[in-house]
């Protein structure tokens, strides 16, 4: 097991502790994003120093699918932002750690999203001022699949191609599903990757919980200036890691019970120790 | 005292939204860090003025096409990365079509973004009701961290998106399509939270904003020939309003008219109620639309058939003073 998989074992862990005492949250898509947000945080992806959230010079990242806020939180705490004990006071009164993400209160988050359907147009907006004063940063924003059903995401990506915003990059959670059942079954927004190309972007599909993977394509697009935004298509998972909650979309905003909770670690960690003594 | 226009200046017509791309090209050239952000509407805006009033400005004008929702945004991407970003579009696509937007990523984080459209009110005339916007005060109003300048004519718009320029955080910027009289002198300044008396009186208060400040001031000059004082008090700002000058007034005069080109609901109408109930209840009349959507028609007209005018305040005046 790589380091990078504990990491994620460990952000996947915390996600359902903070959850389960919070007793509201979204688990499903919070662990289908989990080896992504790994990846940037912890894979050398993004240039970020969590002591200078603000510093000059790094990179943005911005979480559209602001429901995914516990996921954030566990990778900002371990990765130094805030400590690691806070993730507990998830969504309670007088915390920093609010239901979606406020950018007012909690180091490293750049804007404050929940709303769907925002984050890409935010992330083009950096784009652009980072492009405007020729600085360097690259711009990544995380969007769901089910978020995609928003006019604004095509707006944003009309937008991006037209003005050649290749400092960014748009991931797409692509784990077929949000609160009403099956994304293609709620309203499809068909094929993400030939939209995406046809609107003048850069694609990539990728297994999103492969972060190997992950690193490689993230990497590219970031290093690539080809006078096209990229996305990528990330295949996953929604509740991966935890198989009573993995592609039921009634996990999408739902806590565990504690009982719930012992079990999920249970499997989450025995997945651990088995990858652990594999290899 | 604020300074006003001379009586030469004051027979001069101008929109208050040919302020707007004149004064970003000022800001710019004083070093602000100004971007402009429109829904293809640069010309009607005059955006456009903006990014062709220097080479190095036309980099600085984002043209989102017709996407107002994206165009909030990019501007709230801009305002992150360190610039004050001004954004275009008619009041009615520009606050209502993108007010979610302008909700929850630009005032929750509280961004440098100033939501400045213009064809607010009646004053787009025979593009009828869909595109007379009445609500955009009460919807700007309601938000957190929000400040909403409505200002009277082209030299008070000009003061008003340099305010917004030096004030941290969303600010709104009512303007209009309709040339109107001017009302200031060119180079009058305004601070955020400060009303201004305008003319002095003791019969009435009249609280005003916008197109209607012009219409206050006939409504005077139409009173005095009647024996009947009344005091106009311009509150551009209408948040942070400027509760001390109002209250002051109404104690002296004891009734107040509020007038403004916009819904009877959620505007000036209810702040200025707002503040008179808590700190001086006295009569109040209000000069607005009345729950009601606009209809085609040239500026003047529409002032006319929904008692916007100055007729229409002498008559409110007359009710307030027969309640006190």
């Amino acid at each position: 097991m790589t380091d990078l998989t504990r990491v994620a074992t460990d952000l996947r862990c915390d996600i359902l502790r903070m959850i389960a005492e919070a007793k509201s949250g979204h688990p499903g898509g919070s662990l289908s994003c989990t080896d992504i947000l790994t990846s940037l945080y912890f894979g050398g992806v993004l240039k970020h120093d969590p002591k200078n959230p603000k510093m000059e010079g790094r990179d943005w990242f911005f979480l559209a699918k602001g429901h995914a806020a516990p996921a954030l939180y566990a990778a900002l705490a371990h990765a130094g932002y805030f400590p690691v004990e806070e993730l507990m006071t998830l969504r309670k009164l007088g915390t920093r750690l609010q239901g979606h993400p406020d950018c007012n209160l909690c180091p490293g988050v750049e804007v404050s999203t929940g709303s769907l359907g925002q984050g890409l147009s935010i992330a083009a907006g950096t784009a652009c001022g980072l492009a405007l004063d020729g600085k360097e940063g690259s711009v990544f924003a995380l969007l769901g699949d089910g978020e995609c059903e928003e006019g604004q995401v095509w707006e944003a990506a009309m937008f991006s191609a037209h003005r050649k915003l290749d400092n960014l990059t748009a991931i797409i959670d692509h784990n077929g599903l949000q609160i009403d059942g099956k994304v293609t079954e709620v309203c499809s927004p068909e094929d993400l990757g030939v939209k995406f190309e046809a609107f003048g972007w850069d694609v990539h599909h990728v297994n999103g919980h492969d972060i190997d993977a992950l690193i490689e394509v993230l990497t590219a697009c970031k290093n690539s200036r080809d006078g096209k935004p990229h996305a990528v298509i990330a295949e996953t998972v929604k509740g991966k890691g935890v198989s009573f909650m993995e592609n039921e979309a009634g996990w999408h905003g739902k806590a565990p019970s504690a009982e719930q909770l012992e079990a999920a670690l249970a499997e989450l960690e025995a997945a651990r120790d088995e990858e652990v003594c594999r290899g | 005292m604020v300074k006003l226009a001379s009586a030469e200046m004051a027979e001069k017509k101008l929109a208050t939204r040919a302020a707007f791309g004149a004064t970003l090209a000022e800001l710019a050239e004083e070093g602000v860090p100004v971007v402009a952000v429109d829904a293809d509407l640069t010309g009607s805006t005059t955006t456009k003025k903006f990014a062709a009033a220097a080479p190095e400005n036309a980099d600085k004008l984002f043209n989102c096409g017709i996407a107002e929702q994206n165009m909030i945004d990019v501007a709230a991407g801009l305002a992150l990365t360190g610039h004050v970003a001004y954004t275009g579009s008619f009041a009615v696509f520009g606050t209502g079509r993108a007010y979610d937007q302008i909700r929850n990523t630009v005032c929750y984080s509280n961004l440098d973004v100033k939501i400045c459209p213009t064809h607010a009110g009646v004053s787009v005339g025979p593009d009828g009701g869909s595109h007379q916007m009445l609500e955009d005060i009460s919807l700007m109003r309601g938000l957190p961290n929000m400040r909403v300048l409505v200002p009277a004519d082209y030299a008070a718009a000009r003061a008003a998106i340099k305010l917004a320029a030096k004030t941290p955080g969303p600010v709104y910027v009512r303007m209009g399509r309709a040339a109107v009289p001017c009302v200031y002198d060119d180079d009058v300044e305004l601070e955020l939270g400060r009303a201004y008396v305008l003319r002095e009186g003791s019969d009435a208060t009249v609280v005003a904003c916008g197109v209607e400040i012009r219409e206050a001031l006939a409504a005077a000059d139409m009173l005095a020939e009647e024996g009947v004082s009344i005091e106009v008090i311009d509150a551009f700002s209408v948040k942070p309003l400027d509760e001390d000058t109002i209250t002051a007034s109404v104690a002296k005069t004891g009734c107040c008219v509020v007038a403004e080109e916009h819904s009877v609901h959620g505007g000036l109408g209810s702040a200025v109620a707002e503040c008179l109930a808590r700190k001086n209840p006295a009569p109040c009349e209000f000069v607005g639309v009345q729950d009601r959507f606009g209809k085609s028609g040239e500026f003047e007209e529409l002032l006319g058939y929904f008692n916007l005018d100055a007729a229409a305040i002498v008559e409110a005046v007359k009710r307030a003073m027969g309640r006190k």
